[in-house]
């Protein structure tokens, strides 16, 4: 009886001690799964291994959901997708009487800014299929989040109430507060129009950042699309009364130039006339409040060079495949004080009726698309 | 069915059921069903009592895309995209029993997202060799799944070429041939093509191609007796490659269409060239013979057809043309209100077109003439290829997605 007793005494510690073990186990190989997935790379780099540890990631607990959402952090855009199926499986998995304790073990998740932006709408996605009543609760606390899609709901939930508000000036008042806190294209757009419409004034290139004033020269050769790597005089100094040969030898010197598009798009045909198959160089000044990283975002219909301060941010030899505010973005480092922008833009000699637009526009932002203002810019300009 | 693939997939086959329809122009990429099933050829989709005759279930898609559905079995796969820019990238599947979604995918673009507002960023049709899905956008991701929507893996083609774009969008789909996920992908940028193994991902080979606009397709082409070869066309050339290694096999140059991709039947492959030009490769050929040219076969955006021994192209003022596929003799045309950007599909003798605005048109063929059957208005931007399976159509509008076909 006593050795019974002992060894049915034995059997329950070892499967204690099993019990014990087996989710610091699981723990490991969840944990383990996670640091192999953010190890994938370009070409396929870490596939294979991928494969298994997705597949032991993506059955994990739905208590490890956090720790999940918080790999996104140090993700690389390939390993962010693996980790982001692998969130959505287990999320489809859990049982109806699991979510409500899920939505509540996501939502400081949610809410903690210190996570990256798509992370956060991750887990609020998640959050909100298990919690019918998160939307109503957060979503007015999300107008000036650093997700962009977080604020993108904010703002339509803004407007729906000014839509169903009967206080003229109230519904103004929210609009406008929904403009302010916009940064998405569209709804910029739309708003701009509305308070347009409502007789508000709208600055828009001071909302967007456009810079609006340049300095302009050019004409320089750009045949056969060969001038793209001419490195032209002003790559190397920046003389405003300087004068250099141009394209076909003739002189070209720098002039002033304040667009007035209110996207801040600068015609070069009109400012510098028609060129084909040339190149022209825009110059500005701008007064930083601090230094910092900032987002330079430029939209051309033409091959285009940007730098910052001497260096080089960045570089597209794209001719004539569109244009679109922030078709291209890069990031620079601004100095306290001032600053010099100089970018190059580079037309063709396509024939099309279509391709000859000769143009540009760039704006200064954060990485939210918050417009970052120079000290000395005069509001519309 | 699912007994007969499982069975097949445990021989290690590719699996293609007669009613799989597994990649854009359907799983021989030639547009024709080589079904005798004809679906419905008069339906009209408007009012409930309109829908119940032949509209057997419509589904509303929770994103947009212009890409057209794949069929595998009795699951329907559809790829499509939301966001403000476009970014976030979905794959989706229903069952085709009643146009139930029965999950979804969502991933995040690492490539550009920048689209002229006809297309969309989910333009490229997904594949499958009955196993896996392979769904391509236009932000390069190329993005595997098993058919229950488990990640297999995931490539993000612009983080090795990051050139490679444009702002209009691009819509080249992936062909899944002999164990490689083929893509092509050609800008002003950058442009290359390459083929990744279709069960890890990882690159087999890859080869540039000239720097130029290009939204053609890769196309499959098997000649009798020989290995498939993979068709590039780009605007300067059209190159056969061994989907494997990437080798080529042969090469033709020409001034080729931008847009409207090749096809193939047997050892002939059409392509659209100077209207359209035919030539013929046998098995292990290195070189091609040329058969014919036909400047009246001139293509607009959809590629041509080959259904029996005719071929069919849509030009952009939207004249069906039908041609003789042993001599390229214009046979008959017919003026079907356009714009298209939608290849057409041949069932029996009957052609199915969908125009920009959503206009469905049946044509009954025949050796001499052709004549508009039908009409239909689906009501949505329609830019995607019609599906067939079964007997049933598969229409992707720029909201629903319908199938129709006999109750």
């Amino acid at each position: 009886m006593i050795r019974s007793a002992r060894l049915i005494s034995g059997t329950w510690l070892c499967l204690l001690a099993a019990f014990a073990c087996a989710p610091a186990q699981a723990a490991d190989d969840v944990s383990q799964g996670i640091e192999v997935l953010l190890a994938v790379g370009p070409e396929g780099k870490g596939h294979r291994e991928a494969q298994a540890a997705w597949k032991t990631v993506s059955t994990a607990p739905a208590a490890r959901l956090p720790e999940l959402l918080a790999a996104l952090d140090t993700a690389g855009p390939l390993a962010a997708n693996w980790l982001r199926s692998a969130v959505e499986t287990i999320a489809d998995h859990v049982p109806a009487e699991e979510q409500k304790n899920v939505a509540g073990q996501l939502e400081p998740f949610v809410t903690d800014a210190k996570h990256v932006p798509t992370a956060r709408r991750l887990a609020y996605d998640v959050l909100a299929r298990f919690d019918p009543t998160a939307a109503d609760r957060l979503m007015p606390g999300f107008l000036n989040d650093p997700s962009t899609e977080l604020r993108r709901e904010s703002i339509e939930r803004l407007l729906t109430q000014a839509a169903a508000s009967k206080d003229e000036a109230a519904s103004k008042k929210l609009q406008r507060q929904a403009f302010e806190a916009a940064r998405d294209l569209d709804q910029i757009k739309s708003l701009a129009e509305k308070l347009e419409k409502l007789g508000e004034p709208v600055d828009l290139p001071s909302h967007f950042g456009f810079v609006m004033q340049w300095k302009l020269i050019g004409p320089f050769d750009n045949a056969g699309e060969k001038g793209f790597d001419v490195a032209y005089p002003p790559e190397t100094e920046i003389n405003p009364a300087a004068k250099y040969p141009g394209k076909e030898g003739k002189e070209v010197g720098w002039i002033d130039h304040t667009t007035t598009d209110k996207h801040g798009v600068v015609d070069l045909n009109a400012a510098l006339g028609k060129s084909k198959g040339a190149a022209a160089y825009a110059f500005a000044e701008f007064r930083a409040a601090k230094a910092g990283p900032v987002d330079i975002r430029v939209g051309s219909n033409n091959a285009v060079k940007v730098w910052i301060n001497g260096k080089l941010c960045d570089s597209r030899r794209v001719y004539h495949a569109g244009f679109e505010i922030d078709q291209y973005i890069s990031r620079a480092e601004l100095s306290a004080g001032e600053n010099r922008i100089l970018v190059k833009v580079c037309e063709n000699e396509q024939t099309e009726s279509w391709a000859q637009d000769w143009n540009f526009q760039l704006r200064v932002c954060d990485a939210v698309g918050t417009a970052v203002l120079s000290a000395d810019r005069v509001a519309g300009k | 069915m699912n007994a007969l693939r499982y069975t097949l997939l445990s021989a290690g086959l590719v699996v293609c059921c007669g009613a799989d329809w597994l990649q854009f122009r359907g799983s021989d990429n030639t547009g024709s069903t080589g079904a005798a099933k004809v679906p419905a050829t008069e339906f009209q989709v408007k009012t409930a009592e309109q829908a119940a005759k032949n509209v057997l279930w419509s589904s509303d898609l929770p994103f947009q895309g212009v890409s057209s559905p794949i069929i595998v079995g009795d699951r329907i796969y559809v790829t499509g995209v939301t966001g403000a820019r476009q970014d976030r990238l979905h794959v989706a599947c229903y069952a085709n029993a009643d146009g139930k979604l029965l999950w979804q995918r969502q991933f995040w673009a690492t490539g550009r997202t920048l689209c002229h507002p006809t297309s969309s960023v989910a333009a490229n049709t997904p594949a499958s060799d009955g196993r896996r899905i392979y769904a391509f956008f236009s932000s390069n991701d190329l993005i595997c799944l098993d058919l229950d929507g488990n990640l297999q893996w995931y490539r993000g083609l612009t983080l090795e070429h990051p050139a490679a774009a444009n702002d209009v969008g691009m819509a080249a789909s992936p062909l899944v041939v002999g164990g490689a996920v083929v893509v092509q992908v050609e800008s002003k940028g950058d442009s290359f093509a390459t083929g990744v193994d279709a069960t890890t991902g990882e690159t087999l080979w890859s080869v540039p191609r000239k720097a130029d606009m290009n939204w053609t397709s890769p196309t499959l082409f098997h000649p009798p007796g020989g290995e498939p070869l993979v068709l590039l066309q780009s605007p300067d050339k059209l190159t056969a490659h061994n989907p494997k290694t990437g080798e080529q096999a042969w090469s033709y140059e020409g001034k080729c269409a931008e847009i409207s991709s090749p096809v193939s039947k047997s050892d002939v492959v059409l392509v659209p060239v100077d209207g359209i030009t035919a030539l013929r490769a046998g098995a292990g050929s290195a070189n091609w013979e040329k058969l014919w040219q036909e400047k009246g076969l001139a293509t607009g955006s959809p590629s041509a057809v080959i259904h029996g021994n005719q071929v069919y192209v849509l030009n952009r003022a939207g004249v069906l043309t039908a041609g003789d596929m042993t001599t390229g003799k214009v046979l008959w045309k017919l003026r079907a209100k356009g714009p298209y950007w939608a290849t057409p599909v041949a069932v029996g003798e009957y052609l199915y077109l969908v125009n920009q605005d959503g206009t469905a048109n049946v044509v009954k063929t025949g050796a001499e003439s052709g004549e508009v059957v039908s009409t239909t208005e689906f009501g949505e931007q329609m830019l995607a290829s019609p599906a067939y399976s079964d007997g049933a159509l598969y229409f992707r509008g720029a909201k629903h997605l319908w199938k129709i076909g006999t109750p």
